[in-house]
């Protein structure tokens, strides 16, 4: 007999699945039943680049610790695929467990013999309850979710409830899913051991805390802010934000007496077109957004210094994947920092906003808007693949109720009439924002000549070197006081005083959190700090300076904010350790961990005797 | 060009259009063209277009991307806002502009080097979704600003200024407008403003995407010998099937013309068209005969110039997408934010 894997509230759940068959809907049942038992359950979408047919997997982590990021390791695999079936057999950890559907009957050789097999005949059942093929497939689904919620004490009622939620409206629908459930949880309660060694006990670990996708969230935030015209060429993982937003706008933005839109949405012919559409609409004092990928950035660097050196309020959701060139569409990076830090030719920087989940998401989604008004310039909002297409639990949204949006500094007729003069590269107040007009405003005043080209203050054809020295160095005090309005970065301090730090950012949060409880009982400490802007804060260079090493954790080969910080803040680029993920898959607490205390245990920073007791 | 600044003074018995504007105030900057260019001609019929009409020039904004063509912005319409994008992306400028705002008469001008070649997708896209606009290439088959090499309308056979013959395929943006559903098409000549500025007021006027292939002979460049570009091919190929007068909405009609000879359209605004058939046969109301007869022509060495098409009902873009009637830059905070109050519910419906 192999050992049995024993676990509350803390395992692995991989489904293996054929893109395409309907399992999402029911492994998204049994993700949410998790949490509302009240522990915290991570999902994450594993999918190739393809619509149908290939495989798909959708892994669950399950922490009443509340351990959001990946962990690496299968406890339980749902081994629902065939095509897939001798990975999915091998990734399962010693002890851990195989749920297959028993219908057909395999050679052992198909099995291991550290792990224990758990059969069930879903398809044998499904065709003898069923006689529509579809039924037969889509029901199957529904029958692993309840023999699931006996092998792993999963309460029925939850279950019941969300079935009932999910098809509201549709409610025919219910009692059939329902019977199905049941016919799953029976046959397992029958004739298997239940509950396996690893199983779910109610908590009250959730709280207040929401499930929900970064691209939907950041999709709402752009409503919250005001957006009212995106433009978008469809790429993965982005597409889904756009639809998002306009999902959104028909619930919040369709005037009620004519049916009419407060918003237009227009699917580009490509990524050129998606930007210049936002730069139009934006000129033209719209709030406007795209959403796009890494491919996307790269189409897009002409207009993006044309919006920095015209001054145009634009935002950009750059939903990162895999690069370069088509690289990894359905994977995760962090390596768009630099193309976006620095895009388009000549000397060109760029704010940037990090969100490390879906609320930050949708908080980053709406000040985009005002940071791009108040500041004239392109402002990215640097999600990733992990954070846009996964729900994850995270804090409830909050909309302060006295907010207003900021729309910077724009001049109504009124105050053409009332100015002494109006200029529209003219710093007037000190802190590089001029001041600009919309089209239509005023019958003589306010008019000027937007361009790409060199101008003057006045905002005249000017190939003068001082002219342009000139506005080359405002755009430099602009950039400082765009330093002053982005979010700044959050420290986390060790428990301890400590000379050893580590600088993350992004969807790399949960996977530190975790780390760096974990380093923190190893006896290892560090000071913490999440970026969440560039231009940095003064606070970025006080960190490095406050201790002896740093560390720096991405998910890119070539250290891209590594590069920037030692760039931007002159820092010796020997003071800051990269720690590096680039395969794709998130980064994991495990990795962090090995990868910082074998440098610190080379390094001699920490004595790491006291680790081992 | 000249050096000299433009004179700001103006002779005092200057007419002036309904709104109390001169002719003057629908003036840019003095040109930086070559002389003769007849890029500057196609500015001029616009400023003539705009006062006839008493468009309020604030009210205009005037769109281009890069080149030659692209410049002339600067040189028209001074009190209007203006924008120099970037080369072959104006149309996408335009349409955002036009999303945002649809209270403004929007000019994209562009060249064929602009819209026919780089800007070729962006032309056709345009067009397509019906944005509410009037397009004018500047068309002279050449690149004049990087010094004289074909564009992509240059005709097959076409001789550059250095004697080099083009092989290419020329690319016909009228037959293009045509098939892509632009709802206003019209071609015509930099050297025949009686022609031109009826067909450019009619155009402003359009409800929809509308689009004036301007054939402009560029001076330096494309006017010699062996060039079917220059002032002297055009003037003897030019084959005008209609003029026209244009009456804006509530405007008075003075123009008579014998029965039989002319016929009265009238656009969505209002405005009545009063087209003087040349060809008799031609009808400017059949997109498909249009494309037929403009080929046809075309294969007899023929420029054919006058209003080549109209969609008295166009749908534009705005009316597509189901968009309110307030201009979407005109929206306040609480006609955009759902506010806090649908906060506390979205976080119920998450959990």
């Amino acid at each position: 007999m192999p050992q049995r894997l024993e676990a509350t509230n803390d395992f692995v759940v991989k489904f293996a699945n054929v893109n395409g068959s309907g399992s999402a809907s029911a492994n998204q049942l049994f993700a949410k039943a998790i949490l509302r038992m009240g522990v915290p359950a991570t999902p994450r979408n594993i999918f190739p680049s393809n619509i149908q047919g290939l495989p798909t997997w959708y892994e669950v982590r399950i922490s009443e610790k509340g351990y959001l990021g990946a962990r690496g390791g299968v406890d339980l695999a749902v081994a629902m695929n065939p095509q897939t079936w001798d990975r999915d057999v091998k990734e399962i950890e010693p002890g851990g467990y195989l749920f297959h559907d028993s219908s057909k009957p395999m050679p052992d050789s198909k099995f291991r013999k550290d792990i224990n097999v758990v059969g069930v005949p879903l398809t044998e059942m499904c065709n003898r309850t069923y006689s529509d093929p579809r039924q037969r497939q889509l029901f199957k689904n529904i029958v692993y979710v309840g023999a699931l919620s006996a092998l792993l004490e999963i309460e029925p009622a939850v279950v019941e409830q969300l079935l009932s939620e999910q098809f509201k409206g549709k409610d025919k629908l219910i009692a059939p899913n329902v019977k199905a459930f049941h016919m799953g949880r029976d046959w397992a309660l029958e004739n298997l051991q239940c509950p396996l060694g690893i199983r779910v006990a109610r908590r009250e670990a959730i709280g207040d805390r929401i499930f929900l996708e970064g691209n939907s969230a950041a999709a709402l935030g752009a409503v919250y802010g005001g957006a009212s015209v995106c433009a978008w060429y469809p790429i993965t993982p982005s597409s889904s934000l756009a639809e998002a937003f306009e999902r959104h706008c028909r619930r919040y933005r369709t005037d009620k007496e004519t049916g009419k839109g407060r918003y237009a949405i227009v699917q580009a012919e490509d990524e050129l077109a998606s930007i210049g559409m936002v730069i139009g609409a934006a000129w033209n004092g719209a709030r406007a957004f795209t959403a796009t990928s890494g491919p996307g950035i790269s189409l897009m660097q002409e207009f993006l210094g044309l919006a920095y050196f015209a001054e145009i309020p634009a935002v950009v959701f750059d939903v990162q994947r895999g690069g370069p060139s088509t690289g990894m569409p359905t994977r995760n990076q962090q390596s768009d920092v630099l193309s976006c830090a620095y895009a388009s030719h000549g000397d060109t920087k760029h704010v940037l906003l990090f969100p490390e989940d879906p609320r930050e998401c949708f908080e980053f989604g709406a000040t985009a808007f005002d940071l791009a008004d108040r500041l004239q310039t392109p402002i990215f909002v640097m999600l990733e693949l992990e954070i846009g297409m996964n729900e994850r639990l995270c804090a409830p949204l909050a909309w302060d109720p006295a907010r207003k949006l900021d729309r910077g500094k724009v001049m109504s007729a009124a105050d053409l009439d009332a100015a002494r003069q109006f200029g529209r590269y003219l710093d007037v107040d000190g802190d590089g924002i001029p001041f600009r007009t919309l089209p239509g405003t005023h019958p003589t005043k306010g008019a000027f000549f937007t361009r790409g080209t060199t101008k003057d203050r006045m905002a005249r054809y000017s190939e003068e070197g001082p002219d342009y020295v000139d506005n080359m160095e405002r755009l430099l005090r602009k950039f400082a006081t765009a330093a002053k309005l982005a979010p700044a970065a959050v420290a986390r301090p060790a428990q301890q005083p400590t000379r050893a730090g580590v600088i993350y950012y992004g969807s790399t949060s949960p996977a530190m959190d975790e780390a760096l409880d974990t380093l923190h009982e190893r006896n290892v400490h560090l000071d913490a700090l999440r970026v969440r802007a560039f231009p940095f804060g003064p606070e970025v260079a006080e960190f490095i300076a406050a201790h002896d090493s740093v560390f720096l954790v991405e998910q890119n080969r070539d250290a891209q904010m590594r590069t920037l910080i030692v760039n931007e803040l002159g820092i010796d680029p020997a003071r800051i350790v990269p720690v590096l993920n680039f395969d794709g898959n998130p980064i994991t607490a495990r990795f962090i961990v090995k990868a910082i205390a074998d440098r610190m245990a080379g390094a001699n920073v920490t004595p790491l005797r006291k680790a081992v007791p | 060009m000249t050096y000299l600044p433009k004179p700001k003074f103006r002779h005092p018995s200057l007419p002036a259009n309904a709104l109390g504007f001169t002719r003057r105030d629908y003036e840019g900057a003095v040109s930086t063209l070559c002389a003769g260019c007849g890029h500057d001609s196609i500015s001029a019929a616009i400023i003539q277009a705009c006062f006839e009409l008493s468009l309020p020039p604030h009210r205009i904004a005037k769109l281009s991307g890069i080149g030659c063509s692209s410049k002339t912005p600067t040189y028209f319409l001074g009190a209007s806002h203006g924008f120099n994008s970037v080369h072959g992306r104006m149309p996408s400028v335009l349409t955002g502009a036009n999303l945002a705002n649809r209270d403004l008469v929007y000019l994209g001008v562009s060249g064929d080097g602009d819209s026919a070649s780089i800007g070729l997708g962006q032309f056709a896209h345009a067009i397509r979704r019906g944005v509410n606009m009037l397009y004018i290439v500047e068309n002279n088959g050449v690149y004049g600003l990087t010094k004289g090499q074909f564009s992509a309308t240059s005709d097959r056979g076409s001789k550059s200024k250095k004697g080099v013959v083009n092989s290419d395929e020329p690319i016909d943006l009228i037959g293009m407008a045509l098939q892509l559903g632009a709802t206003y098409v019209a071609r015509s000549f930099s050297g025949d403003k009686a022609q031109l500025v009826p067909l450019i007021k009619a155009g402003l006027l359009h409800g929809g995407a509308a689009f004036i292939d301007c054939i402009s002979p560029c001076v330096a460049f494309n006017n010699h010998e062996g060039s079917t570009r220059s002032f002297d091919y055009v003037r003897a190929h030019n084959e005008a099937v209609n003029r026209l007068d244009v009456i804006p909405a509530r405007g008075e009609i003075t123009t008579q013309y014998a029965p039989g000879e002319s016929v009265d359209v009238r656009q969505h605004d209002g405005s009545v068209i009063r087209l003087k058939k040349v060809a008799a046969d031609y009808d400017t109301s059949d997109r498909v005969a249009a494309l037929t007869y403009l080929q046809r022509r075309q294969e007899a060495g023929e420029i054919v110039t006058g209003l080549l098409y109209l969609d008295e009902e166009p749908v534009d873009l705005h009316a597509a997408l189901k968009t309110v009637e307030k201009p979407l830059n005109a929206l306040s905070d609480a006609e955009l934010c759902p506010g806090a109050g649908e906060i506390a519910k979205i976080n119920a419906s998450l959990r």
